[in-house]
């Protein structure tokens, strides 16, 4: 079991910036997160566009702004579970929280803080009639072990990067490749093109385009695909594995299942006092929340946080006296015994 | 600068016609937004960076319309539900060329 002070879903920059904000209340921070590295959409969908508005950066890219904010937490030493989706939560007797993972890790802690943007991201699954009952039968959205793959038929759909790259490795593992894609164009590193045309050249990958798979065929297992091509009628092919490639899409996931208010697919927050949802000791900060005027920005998201390490210390400490300290004068005091405070020429005394 | 007039077939079939202003920088995408057809969390997700393909339209009306970018290009190529006429909202801004422009909201996936 992981025990912390504040449990935080979801590691963007909001859910980082918290991080900073409870250390200086000296509250440690655990963050769970789907992804398998921080940073949120930041640093998963577009590291390399620039963010205009975070107040003294003139211009950032977003996978910088997320370096930038993981560096400025290490002090405080947070811990990740990453790579797995917050499933559960049970409240406890004593008001506190047992929250787990999809894959069974279970984290105590004080205080909730959903901070999950716009959601866990989860593949984008083709419309395919009958796809939901081949799941884990052959149909698989993401590649977690290539060797599962081995002298297997395949056939992988979509025409990205994960589409080349997949087709490229598995064509060295698998007994057969097919890679089927809408239009006749593909829109990845000119890299992988390139050899993924080489390698069809070889025989080595089976293209079939413009085309797309239009039903799974088998009974307890995938046996094959149905695929139809521009101008042609439908044909099958035989295969051991379909897996569709077509990146991920935000889904508010099992959250929206833990009895909080929604609306509009985020949850409600009352934004006059401290960002809590309807459930005492679980805040919902960043995108993830609404209220009148609310703001998707990274920097509502910023204050939001700040706003809520004040009231979970509040909740968690209830008798202690809390008085705000500017980080210019009480200085940053780190778990792991550092302590970072303005030089002393600075702080000149009167004669 | 001057308003125009735009139809919408929202996801539920039925038909707006909404004014859209052109001094406001605004797309099409953010254009539904306001007008609130399509529930909020369906449409615009990724912001407006073609990287989602949530605001994906199927353009009915003859209006020519600004040239595809390669990521707008590149996001349709791994969109669902795309057809000949499919472009995405957050890349048609709202200029006076766009007077009597005519979409329909692709399907949510």
């Amino acid at each position: 079991m992981i025990t912390t002070d504040i449990l935080i879903i979801g590691a963007g920059p909001t859910g980082l910036f918290t991080i900073f904000e409870a250390g200086l209340l000296k509250l440690k921070c655990h963050l769970i997160d789907a992804l398998p590295q921080p940073g949120g959409q930041c640093s998963e969908i577009y590291p390399k566009k620039p963010i205009y508005d975070i107040p003294a950066y003139p211009e950032i890219l977003a996978g910088d702004l997320t370096h930038k904010l993981i560096e400025q937490t290490k002090q405080f030493e947070p811990g990740f579970t990453l790579g797995e989706r917050a499933e559960t939560i049970d409240k406890q007797e004593d008001g506190t929280f047992i929250v787990t993972t999809n894959k069974g890790t279970k984290h105590h802690a004080k205080i909730v803080a959903i901070a999950g943007g716009l959601g866990s991201f989860e593949p984008r699954k083709p419309v395919i009639p009958n796809i939901l009952d081949f799941e884990d039968k052959g149909v698989e959205y993401i590649i977690k072990e290539p060797e599962f793959y081995r002298n297997k038929r395949v056939v992988i759909s979509g025409g990205g990067d994960s589409a080349l790259d997949w087709a490229v490795f598995l064509s060295n593992v698998a007994s057969e490749v097919t890679l089927i894609h809408r239009r006749n164009e593909f829109r990845g590193a000119l890299d992988s093109v390139e050899k993924v045309q080489e390698l069809k050249d070889l025989g080595k990958i089976r293209m079939i385009t413009p085309a797309e798979v239009k039903g799974i065929i088998g009974t307890d297992k995938v046996t094959g695909v149905s695929v139809e091509k521009k101008g042609e009628d439908a044909f099958v092919v035989d295969t051991d594995h379909f897996i569709p490639l077509f990146g991920l899409s935000p889904k508010l996931g099992p959250i929206a299942n833990w009895g909080l208010e929604i609306e509009k697919n985020a949850i409600k927050v009352n934004n006059a006092l401290d960002y809590q949802t309807n459930i005492p000791g679980i805040y919902a900060i960043g995108d993830v929340n609404t209220y009148p005027g609310k703001l998707k920005l990274i920097l509502c998201g910023f204050h939001e946080a700040t706003l809520m390490c004040q009231s979970a210390y509040k909740r968690i400490f209830p008798d202690k006296k809390y008085v705000m300290k500017y980080t210019t004068v009480g200085g940053v005091e780190g778990f792991d015994g550092t302590k970072k405070e303005a030089p002393k020429a600075v702080v000149k005394a009167i004669q | 600068m001057q308003d125009i007039n735009i139809k919408i077939t929202d996801r539920n079939g039925e038909t707006h016609e909404v004014v859209a202003p052109t001094d406001m920088a605004m797309n099409l995408m953010e254009v539904v937004r306001s007008y609130e057809l399509a529930e909020e969390g369906t449409i615009g997700v990724c912001g407006g960076m073609a990287m989602c393909a949530s605001c994906q339209c199927y353009v009915t009306s003859e209006t020519e319309l600004p040239e595809m970018s390669d990521d707008e290009d590149a996001m349709l190529a791994e969109a669902f539900n795309v057809e000949d006429n499919s472009r995405l909202g957050c890349q048609i801004q709202m200029t006076p060329a766009m007077e009597g422009l005519e979409v329909i909201l692709a399907p949510e996936s």
